[in-house]
């Protein structure tokens, strides 16, 4: 079904409902690269007005990609909450904008309501939204997940510690971790990105960070963020796993390319939860995602990325992950060219995951070869900050020697938590003062190399 | 070099908490990684040192990804290394950097100009073994810095095979060899590539070989040897394992995820990782 809008003299029209959605969406090189960005910016406007008059349950039944060819368009539509939706059932995508931005949407109605969203009617408003837009109503919403720390709490900022190494080496890890530490640094999780996908080598990894972790009596979670099926083979070994990774993506087609399907998404959460090695929670997946992933596997059906991106939650949203982030800036500039569409992507991947109840966190990131530096990142970590992130993550001056790209120092988090009031998640925060890390205010404050944290975790 | 106000730094100053000059707590840890571990803090920020040193190495990154390869100084390397065939130069469909950034399935195809003169000039049909493409791809530091050393250890490392005369490239994807390759009636194509400069290392090289070169081939199709540069794999070591997974292609006319190597092959790399050539797996070059 075509659709159109007249703006002055000019009738614009478009073809369908993608057309439609990728026009609306603010310039951006991944969708010019498809093919699918609008090609002037009152074309961007025109299809923002058609956005805004068109009714939200349009997207229930004239749908993007064919329920018949795609199973994540089926348990969008499949798990679709139709009394959670009905207080916003008569809305436009306009008029949903201005309810989520009034006082009627709090915290509390927004979390009930969040069922009853599809990935599609979340990213068409956002694509209405101002940054600020953006960054005011992802305030609102709270998305609580726990598992040896609670997260999400109002108020908090959690930090994934990231110790990658480029061979994975063991002790080269542990220094990365123990650094981290020191700057409270590893609430969320303590993640490696492995350089080889083997059972044996995420088995040791597992093995170091469990010790670490029981030694010291941290309570946070590891993880090796390694395939699925590779953390499904190291639990039928007995390997120590708190979280289950995943990148995912928002197309079965996309899906198959990163070697996943619902049903063994399913399996894994199952063998994760019967485990049972969470304390104060059982939210035991963990997945990651990024604008761009779906059409660089050519699995996008024409849809533009920020839409495919919301639609990975939807896949994320069904197995009650501990943390999802998206890698924002990591994935390149052939799909967000500079600081600009970083910043913009990172804050409506944040808005819409929490619209739909996913705990968002993101990787504050870039490439070198994006226009893009760390003055970007401050920026971008600020405004998320505002905004409630659940989590960022951060990795040894923010250089990660094995991804070859930037992400945050340790250093932010601890500014950015002091600056803002946002300790980390209550049970960590009371683990950094039996450590003695923090002071009277609980900052956690530099520590001489005599102090007793240093000397406990750096000779103990 | 990473400096820290825990080890005794000639500019450290006293606004920065924590200095010890009489010990580094991270000296234990710090061999085991390349790592900004133990930078210290200036209140909740960094150093003034450590902010420099990160934003010297991401200054270079950024000058690798944006300089030009001197292709006359390429050239007159190759002829005094002893390789006297006259290189051809062609040129992706992207013409500028902000293009070949934007849009990498341009910089995966030939510009009309290439397509039609460079490469269509043969006297003689009888196809190559292999063809050798040098390109920039996303890091001219790297193939000025060692892309002649890497290309005549190659060379000599075949040097009992029919090899095309060398091929630059320039605004270069993975993939553009592909199309070379087809174009040049050979077997194999060979392509030397500038990888994505991390903050580390800004002048690494990756090898990408293809059987068979035809546009359209896919990244599972090829094998892929990465980080090659002084402090990583070496010239000789990379020419090693490409002549191993030339030869073993030649026999079971495949290259790709099937096409593993055995230890024997592995032994040339030091430490077996992270030079293991597998499938490419170099999404940011591809």
């Amino acid at each position: 079904m075509a659709y159109s809008a007249r703006l002055g003299t000019e009738r614009h029209t478009f073809a369908d409902l993608k057309a439609v959605m990728a026009c609306a969406s603010p310039r951006r090189s991944g969708d010019e690269l498809a093919g699918l960005a609008a090609n002037s910016d009152e074309r961007r406007v025109a299809a923002r007005r058609v956005l805004a008059d068109l009714p939200l349950r349009t997207f229930l039944d004239d749908l993007l990609i064919p329920y018949e060819q795609d199973e994540v368009t089926r348990l969008i539509i499949d798990s679709h909450d139709a009394a959670a939706f009905a207080p916003v059932a008569a809305m436009t995508v306009g008029e949903f904008r201005n309810w989520l931005l009034s006082y009627d949407a709090t915290p509390a109605t927004l979390r009930a309501l969040a069922p009853g969203l599809t990935p599609e009617m979340v990213a068409a408003v956002s694509k209405l939204m101002r940054n600020q837009d953006l960054i005011s109503v992802a305030g609102k919403c709270q998305v609580v997940t726990a598992f040896r720390s609670t997260l999400g709490l109002p108020g908090r900022l959690a930090s994934r510690l990231q110790p990658n190494h480029p061979t994975d080496d063991p002790a080269g890890i542990a220094a990365s971790t123990l650094d981290g530490l020191l700057y409270g640094i590893g609430d969320a999780v303590i993640g490696i990105n492995p350089a080889t996908d083997s059972v044996p080598a995420c088995t040791t990894l597992l093995e170091m960070l469990d010790a670490v972790r029981q030694r010291f009596d941290i309570p946070t979670q590891s993880c090796v963020l390694t395939h699925v099926t590779t953390s499904l083979r190291a639990m039928e070994r007995g390997a120590p796993l708190d979280l289950v990774f995943q990148s995912v993506a928002g197309s079965q087609a996309a899906n198959k390319g990163f070697g996943i399907d619902l049903a063994l998404l399913a399996e894994a959460h199952s063998a994760a939860l019967d485990l049972k090695r969470g304390t104060v929670g059982d939210n035991v997946m963990y997945f990651e995602t990024g604008q761009g992933a779906a059409l660089s596997a050519d699995a996008h059906h024409d849809v533009d990325q920020q839409t495919m991106e919301v639609r990975a939650y939807a896949v994320a949203r069904a197995f009650r992950p501990l943390l999802v982030n998206t890698v924002v800036g990591f994935i390149g500039p052939e799909y967000l060219f500079d600081a600009k569409q970083i910043i913009r992507a990172g804050l409506e991947d944040h808005f819409c995951g929490k619209l739909l109840g996913l705990p968002m966190g993101v990787d504050v990131c870039y490439t070198n070869h994006a226009e893009a530096d760390q003055d970007d990142m401050d920026v971008l970590m600020n405004l998320l900050t505002v905004a409630g992130v659940n989590f960022l993550i951060a990795v040894p001056g923010a250089d990660d020697v094995m991804l070859n790209y930037q992400s945050l120092a340790f250093h932010d988090i601890v500014s950015l938590r002091h600056q803002h009031h946002r300790p980390p998640a209550p049970e960590f925060e009371a683990w950094l003062r039996r450590m003695g890390m923090t002071d009277a205010d609980g900052r956690v404050v530099p520590l001489s190399p005599s102090s007793a944290p240093v000397r406990r975790l750096l000779e103990g | 070099m990473t400096r820290s106000p825990f080890s005794a730094s000639p500019s450290r100053s006293s606004a920065v908490v924590d200095i010890d000059s009489q010990r580094d707590p991270f000296a234990r840890l710090r061999p085991s990684t390349r790592a900004r571990i133990g930078l210290g803090r200036a209140g909740d920020g960094l150093p003034t040192d450590a902010l420099l040193d990160f934003q010297l190495a991401h200054a270079r990154a950024r000058d690798a990804v944006h300089a030009a390869v001197d292709w006359d100084t390429i050239a007159t390397g190759l002829h005094q290394g002893g390789w006297d065939q006259t290189p051809l130069r062609v040129q992706s469909r992207a013409t500028n950097r902000p293009d070949y950034l934007r849009r990498p399935d341009w910089g995966r195809r030939l510009d009309a100009a290439s397509v039609g003169t460079a490469l269509t000039a043969r006297d003689d049909e009888t196809p190559y073994d292999l063809a050798f493409v040098l390109a920039d791809g996303l890091s001219a530091t790297a193939v000025m810095q060692n892309g002649v050393a890497t290309l005549l250890a190659c060379r000599a490392a075949l040097s009992d095979w029919r090899i095309a005369p060398p091929v630059f490239a320039t605004q270069a994807r993975v993939a553009l060899g592909d199309e070379v390759g087809q174009s040049l009636n050979a077997r194999m194509v060979a392509i030397l590539i500038g990888e994505r400069p991390g903050l580390s290392v800004a002048e690494s090289l990756g090898i990408y070989l293809t059987w068979h070169p035809l546009v359209g081939r896919r990244d599972s199709e090829r094998n892929c040897i990465s980080n090659i540069h002084p402090d990583g794999l070496s010239a000789d070591h990379a020419a090693a394992l490409l002549a191993w997974l030339a030869r073993e292609g030649q026999r079971l006319a495949m290259t790709g995820v099937d096409l593993k190597p055995d230890e024997r092959a592995l032994l040339a790399s030091p430490g077996g990782s992270p030079a293991v050539p597998g499938p490419s797996e170099h999404q940011a070059q591809s």
